[in-house]
């Protein structure tokens, strides 16, 4: 910026927990970034306890023949740690910026919901307390995050785990499904005046897709859950192999489980459009077929399932079906590469740690894209399924694509949420910390993949190599583990002493930077005409509005 | 503009909702598919009883309708008394569900005892659930409704009330269809 404004600082702030009334108010909040605020939180607090799980299972797998995890606890921990990260920390995290940002962004006060708003908080959070009840009583679940029947019937999972991963996951399941449903009303009716939905931030776009997806897809697992607990508890035939179906389960869970794929992918397309255009300083590139290509990868998400049932023998015809839809995503996803990777073509490119995320996530991403590619060609998906290439796939997926999305906006939208910036040389030492760490990690574990190593097993013998790479991959987590201890420590000091933000540190377009940071309980007085979707730079730019060309 | 909200919100859930049924009944169908048990226990179920309880839910259907058209035309009165023949008809229908599961049992056909038993219990139970929820729902609008809460002619709760009643009434259309009906062709 040339001209600089002296603006004024927030006054008030979000409520203190120091304050008389402090944490009762912050229980009985129905203020939507309270509601937020409490979700990253939540994710914070299943994040640390879903990455201890994970430490303890890279100690353990460091040499060959090791002893210092039994096979149960083993079993346990690897359960715990991939239905934590995803349904706890994950889904959370991006529902906890959604349900801060989106009022934010599209200039509305609260969600059209405030009060489902809270229930959708309380009950994420005390279904996963009820999943981490199972540790006190008699052992969590153990059958894997998708916890496959017969595997997690009662004659082969007696202990009660499985039973809390059913209620666990039913009732976060409805905070979810209730989230997405306000998410879609407060969309559908809550924008500003003048806020086409061709003007909407690509975000929210993408919050709004997500939200479609939520309800098509958990109400399919939660059929599943509750046929599950039906045959455990009353003692129904549902998934048995001699009188029931275990397939089902399979076609029940995928049903779910391929679009939760996306309902962790879109919202961080949705980050990268916010923080590509902002920090290459150019409008976003392909305003439509971003937009598109979400739609076309959500419709696809949910005829593609059974490509993560190639090995159960469904036919040829069937998995060529299956393997087709899955290339085809390839082309939408594509498209959204492109449309950054142009944004940022012959823009003037701040580097700071969002925007080192954010490039990183277009790489990691398209490696975690190519390696699920692998899994679509039916005879190599035999090969590599149940081996560490699958561990090293989803994990490119989940980690360089949401996590690295969801470090972004953190460190972008953090000075809007607190009032202070992020430390950048901090961030800088974090962000260098967690790329070598993750790429440590998880590169190698496509060899040991290819090599053959199954994945889901306590220990391994000692073949050439494996005791190696194993080394390297847990090293790779220890510094990965390490890097959060900076963002953490960068946190902590920042919310203290970080430089003051004022309204629009990053000079970004987007209505969520035209109230103060933090934002006054009622975040907007009035909004600024919107004319398209940049409503910020039109204000700033009388003389050159983007609504004066046709885009 | 809250009125509005709250159907939109209404629509999406049932639209939801809808989702979960589809998959449990795909699942019925699917399992009668897959062994010839359904197709021998279900011989035990008795259409014609439930064929009649079922007139007794559609006919809910259109009480609440005319209930809420009475609140649009300003006599919150026809609203109570078309709220309070819905509860009336639901308690019906959940009664007849109530002796078809008497029977059953009776007949030593049980959830645990083989997949029709835990297919059957399952789907029209979650169906039975759905309609007592609805039946709740009812009652405290048609508890508001005396205590004069609904004085203009368009309420939120009221309006999605009845689309979560006319879902409930859809699907039981579809669930009797599926498990009454097509054993009979
Ligand atoms: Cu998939």
């Amino acid at each position: 910026m040339n001209k600089l404004i002296t603006i004024p600082e927030a006054e008030k702030g979000l409520p203190s927990v120091r304050t008389d009334l402090g944490l009762l108010q912050w229980i009985s909040s129905v203020d939507h970034k309270q509601l937020g605020i409490m979700y990253l939180l939540t994710a914070l607090l299943f994040f640390v306890a879903g990455g201890t799980e994970v430490m303890l299972m890279r100690i353990q797998l460091m040499v060959p023949n090791n002893t210092f995890l039994s096979p149960e606890a083993y079993n346990q921990l690897f359960t715990m740690h991939g239905t934590t990260m995803i349904f706890l920390v994950l889904m959370p995290t991006l529902i906890g910026l959604g349900v801060y940002m989106v009022p934010l962004m599209i200039g509305a006060n609260d969600m059209a919901f405030p009060r489902l708003n809270a229930f959708s908080l309380w009950m994420t959070l005390f279904g996963g307390l009820i999943l981490y009840f199972s540790f006190l009583d008699g052992g969590a679940p153990n059958a894997g995050w998708f916890n496959y029947v017969p595997l997690s019937n009662s004659n082969f999972s007696s202990s009660k785990g499985v039973d809390y991963y059913c209620i666990g996951l039913i009732l976060t399941g409805i905070g979810t499904v209730t989230g997405a449903l306000n998410f879609v009303v407060t969309i559908l009716t809550m924008r500003a005046p003048g806020m086409k939905m061709t003007y909407m931030p690509i975000f929210v776009w993408m919050m709004l897709i997500t939200a479609f997806l939520i309800l098509g897809a958990f109400p399919a697992l939660n059929a599943g859950l509750s046929m599950l607990l039906i045959d455990r508890q009353l003692h129904a035939h549902f998934f048995s192999p001699s009188s029931g179906s275990p397939i089902l389960w399979q076609h029940l869970f995928w049903a779910f489980g391929h679009p939760e794929v996306y309902i962790l992918a879109l919202p961080p397309f949705g980050i990268l459009s916010e923080v590509v255009p902002v920090f290459s300083r150019q409008p976003i590139f392909g305003y439509r077929f971003l937009v598109g290509s979400g739609i076309a990868i959500a419709l696809l998400a949910f005829g593609v399932w059974a490509h993560h049932m190639f090995a159960t023998g469904l036919g040829n015809p069937v998995n060529g079906f299956f393997a087709l839809g899955s290339v085809l995503i390839g082309i939408p996803t594509g498209i959204k590469v492109f449309s950054w990777a142009l944004t940022m073509y012959g823009g003037s490119i701040r580097f700071n740690t969002a925007m080192l995320f954010a490039t990183s996530f277009i790489v990691e991403f398209t490696i975690g894209g190519l390696s699920g590619m692998s899994f679509a060609l039916v005879p190599l998906d035999w090969q590599l399924t149940d081996t560490y290439y699958v561990v090293a796939h989803i994990h490119y997926v989940f980690l360089g694509g949401t996590l690295y999305s969801v470090f972004a906006g953190l460190f972008y939208w953090f000075p809007k949420i607190t009032g202070r910036k992020l430390s950048e040389k901090l961030g800088r030492i974090f962000f260098g910390m967690f790329f070598v760490g993750f790429n440590l990690t998880f590169i190698l574990q496509h060899i040991l993949g290819v090599l053959g190593m199954t994945r889901r097993v306590y220990t391994y013998p000692d073949l050439p190599h494996f005791g190696a790479l194993n080394m390297a991959s847990s090293i790779g987590a220890f510094l990965m583990g390490a890097s959060m201890l900076v963002l953490f420590w960068n946190i902590w000091t920042s919310l203290r002493k970080g430089e003051k933000a004022g309204d629009n540190p990053w000079n970004a377009w987007t209505l969520e930077w035209y109230t103060s940071s933090p934002p006054d309980p009622k975040n907007f007085e009035a909004v600024p005409p919107v004319r398209s979707a940049r409503p910020l730079w039109d204000m700033k730019h009388p003389e050159n509005p983007d609504w004066k060309h046709h885009h | 503009m809250k009125t509005m909200q709250t159907k939109l919100l209404m629509k999406f859930f049932i639209a939801s909702e809808a989702i979960f049924f589809i998959s449990l009944i795909i699942s019925y169908i699917y399992y009668r598919h897959l062994s010839d048990v359904i197709s021998i226990t279900d011989n035990h179920l008795d259409a014609t009883s439930t064929g009649i309880f079922t007139v007794f839910l559609l006919a809910s259907s259109g009480t609440i309708w005319w209930g809420r058209r009475g609140l649009h035309q300003g006599k919150p009165k026809t609203l109570a008394l078309g709220l309070a023949i819905t509860i009336v008809l639901g308690a019906i229908f959940l009664y007849g569900q109530g002796r078809e599961y008497a029977h059953l049992i009776q007949d030593d056909i049980t959830i645990d005892r083989n997949i029709f038993g835990s297919a059957f219990f399952t789907l029209t139970g979650f169906h039975a659930l759905h309609v007592l929820t609805g039946l709740v729902i009812l009652c405290i609008i048609l508890g508001l409704t005396l205590a004069g809460d609904y004085q203009g002619t368009d309420s939120a709760g009221v309006a999605s009330a009845e689309i979560y009643w006319h879902f409930v009434d859809a699907v039981w259309i579809i669930v009797f269809t599926v498990i009454y009906l097509i054993p009979l062709l």
